[in-house]
């Protein structure tokens, strides 16, 4: 199949209706590239057939790195470099000592998960400041939802299949 | 629609039954193996000091008894006869002290239990919860072991109050006598008090109990929301009532078993174990009830919001031991810190085991969201979880009762059936007196289709 730069966009405005479009259109083996929704439509990853997010497991490594630097660190200061006589704490091992070290530990572990989850987040989902808008129509950040279909040639029937499932409007779209 | 009762089948009460036998030999096994006085306690060390091997575990007296003993450390400067009797007297106390504290433990652990599922179900009813009244009938059948559960604790106090035995030290007038602090402390800390206590947070309890239990029902054939209304207010006002009078129950249930120690944290600390402890059990009596057959319309996303508690729970009551032995730890207090002191030196696998038990395993166990719809998942977890809060509670009372003599034994695990038995006919047996979902409630409809 030829790679166009030419998308059909079916416009609804309503996320009952965009959930049925997107169930026919799975179910005549119609390939969606991407939807437009002003919020969350519940349910729209699972009619899509999205793969789950892994950004929790990622999460969880990343809060055993911020527990393990946590350890090293307080590790190297506390007990290898100077241990000293701190009010009397027993700076002799690092477990000896470990209470007074788990607030820092627990706050490391919870810092290192959430920052680079979010890091992660932008990353992956391509957001960062100046990044130019990619919204086909602004009306998808207000009220309206949005298909979007990779044209293949077969035009005509997806557009019919298309005003079958309540479509506003339908139209043809050209990407630079 | 046919009504879903459940019918208590023939094994389960043979096995609650059984498990009370098994449960009172073995107490019994512990109470006819206590010595009887000091001269059996004499024989029992110089037999220990002979080499001679004991295969009674429950008696085996640890070697640094002689170091351990606070005792010693107080008599060194008398003659060394003194310093024996006193010695032998110590141990006499606390090796008579075995069997009670085990049942006593083991009382206030399923009583602790069926408390919790009481609170539970009340912020259900009060936060207007969407997701559980297709739980409720379960919780109420749990809370129904509370009453019986209750005055059997309410009844050991009474016997120690008649001095039968030396588990609480203050309700011995001869030590009160001598000791000077737990003298100032008599107008709070004197048995006719404490008791007439008890049984009065007992009575309020059982009141919103009771009373909740029979809006409940009524509810089911009504036509209107009034029952349900009804239930919802006195659920707020008992959790008004529960919180402050859980605390001072704490307090004399507890912690007056050291009474020169004490803890401004401790309520919150017992609430939390009874919290997760009472959730635990509601999962595996749902599990149970819904691998019989019963409880259909229960899915696995019901599961997951108890298995969500349970590990918000577990990570609450960590959140709380640390916080109630770090601030000791680091502050080094003596009179404040020795409470730690004898945990970690006497009961050193006890006192870290249940910290693996009640937060690292469910910690890791639960943290995924697939995990948390698998029954096995739950089921092991919850398992692991009951018997670390029933240890949890093994440390708060064992190192005041018999100090460096403990032993997880006959007699121990004994009191633990015996009570599990008990606490299983009770619950199965209220679960066959109504229908085993609320259907009238007026979020049930939404608890039905609840999904997440």
């Amino acid at each position: 199949m030829v790679e166009s730069n030419k998308y059909i966009h079916a416009v609804y405005d309503d996320d009952d209706t965009l959930l049925n479009a997107v169930k026919v259109l799975k179910e005549n083996k119609c390939g969606i590239d991407e939807v437009y929704t002003p919020f969350p439509v519940h349910g729209l990853d699972k009619v899509m057939g999205i793969d789950e997010t892994r950004i929790a497991i990622m999460s969880f490594i990343y809060g055993c790195i911020g527990l393990s630097i946590a350890v090293l660190m307080i590790n190297f200061i506390m007990i290898e470099d100077w241990p000293q006589n701190i009010g009397g704490k027993p700076s002799f091992t690092f477990f000896e000592n470990m209470p007074s070290f788990v607030p820092v530990l627990f706050e490391m572990t919870v810092y290192f998960a959430a920052h680079l989850m979010v890091i992660t987040f932008y990353l992956r989902s391509k957001l960062w400041p100046f990044k130019k808008s990619e919204n086909p129509i602004p009306s998808t950040t207000d009220d309206k939802f949005l298909i979007e279909i990779q044209s293949n040639g077969e035009d005509k029937k997806i557009k019919a299949l298309l005003k079958k499932t309540g479509a506003m409007e339908i139209n043809m779209y050209e990407k630079e | 629609m046919a009504e879903e009762r459940y019918s208590f089948n023939r094994r389960l009460k043979l096995v609650s039954f059984s498990l009370m036998i098994l449960g009172l030999i073995g107490l019994s096994f512990g109470f006819i193996t206590a010595p009887k006085n000091i001269q059996e306690v004499r024989e029992i060390i110089s037999h220990h000091d002979n080499g001679e091997d004991h295969s009674d575990n429950s008696l085996k007296i640890q070697d640094k008894i002689n170091i351990n003993s606070l005792s010693i450390k107080y008599d060194s400067n008398k003659e060394e006869d003194e310093h024996t009797i006193s010695h032998d007297e110590h141990v006499f106390h606390q090796l008579s002290n075995k069997p009670w504290a085990a049942l006593y433990i083991a009382a206030f652990f399923f009583f602790m239990i069926s408390l919790g599922t009481l609170a539970f179900y009340a912020i259900n009813r009060a936060a207007q919860v969407g997701w559980s009244p297709i739980l409720f009938r379960v919780m109420e059948g749990i809370t129904a072991y509370m009453l019986p559960g209750g005055l059997i604790v309410i009844f050991i106090l009474f016997l120690s109050g008649l001095h039968l035995n030396h588990l609480f030290i203050w309700m011995d007038p001869d030590v009160v006598a001598h000791d000077k602090i737990i003298a100032a402390k008599k107008g709070y800390l004197n048995a006719p008090f404490v008791i007439a206590r008890g049984l009065f947070f007992l009575a309020g309890w059982s009141l919103y109990r009771y009373f909740s239990r029979k809006l409940s029902l009524a509810q089911d054939i009504a036509k209107d929301n009034r029952n349900h209304k009804k239930n919802f207010r006195i659920s707020a006002g008992f959790l008004v009532f529960y919180i402050i009078t859980e605390s001072i129950m704490s307090w004399d249930w507890i912690m007056s078993i050291d009474p020169h120690w004490f803890s401004t944290l401790f309520g919150w600390y017992v609430f939390a174990s009874m919290f997760v402890s009472g959730i635990s059990t509601i999962a595996l009596v749902t599990i149970y009830l819904k691998s019989k057959g019963y409880l259909k319309e229960v899915n696995d996303s019901h599961i997951h919001d108890l298995g969500k508690f349970m590990f918000g729970a577990s990570v609450f009551w960590t959140y709380l031991w640390f916080s109630q032995f770090m601030l000791i730890w680091y502050s080094n207090i003596p009179e404040e810190v020795t409470y730690f002191i004898t945990r970690m030196e006497d009961y050193k696998l006890p006192f870290f085991g249940m910290v693996v038990m009640n937060f690292v395993f469910p910690f890791l166990m639960l943290m995924n969201s697939d995990y948390k719809r698998m029954n096995a998942f739950i089921v092991t977890t919850g398992i692991v979880i009951i018997i670390g809060h029933y240890i949890d509670v093994f440390n708060m009372i064992m190192p005041s009762a018999v100090g460096d003599q403990w032993f997880i034994g006959i007699t121990e695990i004994g009191g633990f059936l015996f009570f599990m038995g008990l606490f299983i006919y009770v619950v199965f047996n209220e679960l066959t007196k109504a229908p085993l979902i609320a259907k009238g409630d007026p979020f049930y409809g939404e608890s039905e289709r609840f999904h997440y």
